[in-house]
């Protein structure tokens, strides 16, 4: 136990004002002792001999002149085998477990080891006595679940180490030594299978940052077609509530083509973590035959949790991506929603009475998002394996207006912008993600001449859209028209998807780059109609074939015989048969 | 035993300040004034000073008046004899009955471990097509009414506290007029819903800060009931006034304001709330309806904007209507695959239907020629309002949905639908149909 203590001084809300007399850190950890129990806390500012703390729990009861005992470690998360699978709180608390200990509720200032104490796995050691290692190579390996997870020398020692001595392969708990390492200097340094790391420090054990080019596909059509997104890349979905954020975040973490996938449910409903939560352990990763589960990782902190627990939590998610990304897995990490956490750091900023900017987020906020997208990334490791981490963040912009701090802040440091629209939501339209507006700067699965068809039509077809409203239908020229239904067309049977319907719930690339190659000449057909009616019945029927080809599996014969039918239906109209 | 303090340093608002020891955040203390007794609680401790918002209202408080510190923080009789009864924002009796003491229970307890919750199974059934078909009322499921004042959003709420199909109704009401509590009351014993319902009113002339107590008192109690395998449904009217009240408390607590006066934590402070909603794993649940008016009608102001992404949906209250646009029921996916198959295909299929029929009716207003089309829409539009719309149709969800197949087949032919193939040849009336309903 730490023998520097203070004592509290003042308390508002989850702000405490700590008197002390030895030397503190900033944003080292403290605990707050109420009666029999430990608040965790974190110092945020220090002026004289006060130091203002920020509370991760309630604060109701403490009194002046409690006690508070500093630790001198930053807020820090554990690494080691068993994070994949678990259910987290922000502060690495397992929930399952803290519901076996506690109950239904959530009981302050009862702290858990993230990860199991008397398991055992079964290492294999890699690194050979004598053997030269630095932070970040691999020491030996265990088998959890699908991966082969790495033991890592702790990120946190710098420069040159000997190997010189090595477990042999047997089973061990993970605070078990399982190697010795020797400093440049004669220090020695024990490693056992767990090592703790501060969540707001990117960890940097890698050879060099590569640029993202490789497609991650989400098997969302409108994504990996129009709007795609990159391994190691960065993106974010904002959006007015109801315009299906989280339905999209679901999809994603369940169809998504990378390793590992960690679910950062930050200050939004506990409900939607419930679904994940209860319902990956059913379904089977199609890729790998085994439980989607073992490949998640759940870290929440829902909007009834205490507020400055948020901002740990996507920090403490973050790093468990980047450990991960060092073992040389693809990690797509899905925050939700960014929005959240920068009201976390308002209301903090708040109470330390700091002078608000731009809607009383602090001016620091900019920063603070830009730092957090930076820590995604596509890196070569020492070994010559390649790993990544792309980030992926709901933003919930107040009344749906995208011109706010937060949606602003985000977009500049992104590299796709996944914007929903309130209108095509209303519309039904799902996934809500608005085909003019939205962009991005990575590549795609489908190549992108063939795209650029595609939205042609789809902005020529919106323009005619709007001439419309203004002139009527019968002040447009059929051939105008005939664009506008086809964008539409290209519209309800390709961007839109139905993510309830098992088939169309999913489209994988080679299905995207089939059918669209199909529906691209389609809208490159010249077609005939006698009258306006006929074409908006034409394509009413083409409509809801190809939606009855999108709800069949491909492998089905009637795949081959719906596309049959289109292209007779195609061919009837076409102007110059 | 309790420590009593006597000389307050400064009163504003409905906060008073006074130097005091060894007091712990959030507990309760006892104001005596001439005005009387009031409970009080703290909201800051700074410097040996502490300020408390007094639940009564600081009017009267004088320099001198007694402030006893009661060592523990705001708590709520908790038991059967709860049921039939009215209480004000502290837990006071309202209705003129004995007061209750047994069992007390500490409000705002902790929230929920995730892990302990369950995916709602069940729906609510109400009786109103709007909410059973369009978007189904979900157990555990919390959402606001978004409506302006002057819409029927009371009515509506006591109607679906007399139809819904729960064990136990608890409504709060903040900022009520008069006439609304007694409009609740009357209405609910009339029907005979009274003896499982409890009532706890702070009306608009009551002192504000029992208005902020409101929500809690109504969430901490029906949790204990949700804890005895009881399924309640909580209605709370009209958040926006406790969110006003939030307001005022941060602007005399000199707090940074965010947006338009309210404070930075109001995301937080509704969602406290709101989250109480739950399914407990091997209990029963909690069910929120809240009304939230919106000033101005307007859908981004902080309230309802805040409230929009902390609830799963929303209905919207226009026009004496529940509007299909804009409303939504997020966990409706959850229980309308398992009531009839032709649930979701008919309700998403007459929304899409009913937004081409107001594209047309702009375009009739613009007075361009109607198409063939045009009027098809124009005449489901009609009977859809007229048949499904209208608050006073009560059926249920069943003989709803064979009514939107009706209207269908009297609009409209198969194929312009866009309905799935093997649903048309199974639902679609096969003989020529006549006027719907």
């Amino acid at each position: 136990m730490s023998n520097n203590v203070g004592k509290v001084v003042g308390v508002s809300g989850n702000l405490l004002i700590v008197e002390f007399e030895k030397p503190v850190v900033q944003n080292e950890v403290a605990y707050a002792v109420l009666g029999d129990v430990r608040l965790k806390s974190e110092v945020i500012r220090v002026r004289g001999h006060y130091a203002e703390l920020q509370v991760f729990e309630d604060t109701t009861g403490l009194r002046e002149g409690d006690r508070v005992e500093f630790t001198g470690e930053l807020l820090s998360a554990e690494l080691g085998p068993g994070l994949l699978t678990q259910v987290f709180d922000g502060l690495q608390n397992p929930l399952p477990k803290l519901a076996e200990k506690c109950g239904f509720f959530l009981q302050r200032g009862t702290y858990l080891d993230p990860l199991p104490r008397d398991r055992a796995w079964a290492f294999t050691p890699v690194a050979k006595p004598g053997q030269t290692v630095e932070a970040g190579d691999t020491l030996g390996t265990v088998p959890e679940g699908i991966f082969r997870h790495r033991i890592m020398v702790p990120f946190a020692l710098a420069g040159e180490w000997a190997v010189e001595e090595i477990a042999p392969a047997g089973e061990y708990p993970i605070e078990h030594p399982v190697a010795r390492l020797r400093g440049a200097d004669g220090a020695t340094q024990t490693v056992t299978m767990v090592q703790r790391w501060p969540v707001k420090i990117p960890i940097r054990a890698y050879a060099e940052r590569l640029r993202p080019t490789d497609p991650l596909t989400t098997q969302i059509r409108i994504i990996d077609t129009l709007f795609p997104v990159a391994r190691g890349g960065t993106y974010c979905i904002p959006g007015p509530f109801g315009a299906g954020k989280t339905v999209l975040q679901q999809l994603t973490s369940r169809y998504a083509d990378v390793d590992i996938v960690i679910v950062a449910a930050c200050g939004e409903r506990a409900g939607e973590v419930v679904e994940t939560l209860r319902e990956f352990p059913e379904l089977i990763d199609p890729r790998t035959g085994r439980s989607l589960m073992e490949r998640t990782l759940i870290i929440c902190n829902t909007s009834s949790m205490p507020v400055a627990a948020r901002e740990a939590s996507v920090y403490t998610a973050i790093t468990i991506a980047e450990y991960y990304r060092q073992m040389a897995l693809n990690v797509l990490l899905l925050a939700d929603s960014t929005s959240r956490w920068a009201q976390a750091l308002r209301e903090m900023s708040g109470r330390l009475e700091e002078i608000p900017g731009e809607e009383a987020f602090p001016a620091y906020l900019e920063s603070v998002i830009a730092a957090f997208y930076e820590r995604a990334g596509l890196v070569r490791l020492r070994d010559g394996g390649v790993g990544s981490v792309t980030i992926g963040g709901t933003v919930s912009p107040a009344g749906g207006n995208f011109e706010e701090p937060v949606t602003q802040s985000t977009l500049k440091v992104v590299g796709a912008f996944h914007g929903l629209s309130r209108e095509r939501s209303d519309q039904r339209r799902y996934p809500a993600i608005h085909p003019l507006e939205s962009w991005s700067k990575y590549e795609g699965v489908v190549p992108a001449e063939q795209v650029a068809v595609a939205r042609d039509i789809l902005q020529r077809g919106n323009d005619v859209n709007q001439m419309m409203k203004v002139v009527g239908e019968e002040g447009t020229s059929i051939e105008d028209f005939i664009l506008y239904l086809k964008a539409e067309f290209f519209d309800a049977v390709y961007l839109q998807q139905d993510a309830y319907h098992p088939v169309d719930a999913a489209t994988p690339p080679d299905r995207q780059r089939y059918v669209f190659e199909r529906l691209a000449r389609i809208l490159r057909t010249a077609m005939k109609f006698e009258t306006k009616d006929a074409a908006r019945r034409f394509f009413q029927r083409l409509t809801q074939l190809v939606k009855d080809w999108n709800r069949i599996e491909r492998s089905a014969p009637e795949f081959a015989e719906i596309e049959r039918r289109i292209e007779a239906m195609v061919s009837e109209v076409t102007e110059y048969v | 035993m309790y420590r009593v303090y006597h000389r307050i340093e400064r009163i504003a608002g409905n906060v008073i300040t006074v130097q005091a020891t060894g007091v712990g955040y959030r507990e309760l203390a006892q104001v005596t004034s001439r005005r009387g007794t009031s409970l009080a609680q703290v909201i800051r401790i700074e410097g040996g000073r502490v300020d408390l918002q007094v639940f009564a209202g600081s009017r009267g408080v004088a320099t001198d008046s007694q402030v006893r510190f009661l060592g523990h923080t705001m708590r709520v009789p908790f038991s059967q004899s709860l049921l039939g009864r009215v209480f004000t924002g502290s837990g006071l009796p309202r209705d003129g009955g004995p007061a209750i003491h047994e069992n007390p229970i500490e409000i705002g307890g902790p929230s929920v471990n995730p892990a302990k919750r369950i995916i709602p199974r069940h729906m609510v059934r109400t009786g109103i097509p709007m909410i059973d078909v369009f978007n189904t009322l979900v157990e555990s499921q919390k959402l606001p009414i978004f409506s302006v004042a002057g819409e029927p959003y009371n009515p509506l709420l006591a109607r679906i506290a007399l139809q819904a199909e729960v064990d136990l109704i608890i409504l709060g009401g903040m900022g009520l007029k008069h006439d609304d509590y007694l409009f609740f009351r009357d209405t609910l014993e009339r029907e005979g819903a009274l003896s499982r319902s409890i009532l706890f009113i702070h009306t608009a002339a009551d002192p504000v800060v029992e208005c902020l107590l409101v929500p809690d008192v109504c969430l901490a109690v029906a949790e204990q009931f949700a804890l005895q395998n009881q399924r309640v449904l909580v209605l709370l009217t009209d958040m926006t006034n406790f969110s006003d009240a939030l307001k005022e408390i941060a602007i005399t607590m000199e707090q940074i304001p965010s947006n338009r006066g309210y404070p930075g934590d109001l995301y937080s402070q509704l969602a406290a709330r709101y989250e109480k909603a739950v399914d407990f794993d091997t209990a029963g649940s909690i069910t929120i309806l809240a009304v939230t008016t919106m000033p101005g009608d307007d859908v981004t102001h902080p309230v309802p904007d805040n409230t929009g992404y902390i609830t799963e949906g929303q209905f919207y209250l226009r026009n004496g209507r529940i509007e299909p646009f804009g409303s939504l029921s997020r966990l409706k996916q959850l229980v309308n695959a398992r009531t009839r198959e032709d649930h979701r295909t008919i309700m998403n299929t007459m929304i899409q239907l009913y937004a081409g029929y107001k594209e047309t009716l702009e375009k009739q207003a613009m007075g361009f020629r109607m198409s063939d089309w045009d009027r098809k829409l124009l005449k489901y539009g009609r009977l859809f309002e007229e048949k499904m719309m209208d608050l006073r149709v009560n059926i249920p969800l069943e003989p709803a949905l064979d009514l939107g197949w009706r209207i269908l087949a009297e609009c409209f032919d198969p194929e312009e639908t866009a309905i799935p193939t093997k649903l048309i040849e199974k639902f679609w009336p096969k003989t020529a149909v006549t006027a719907a309903g």
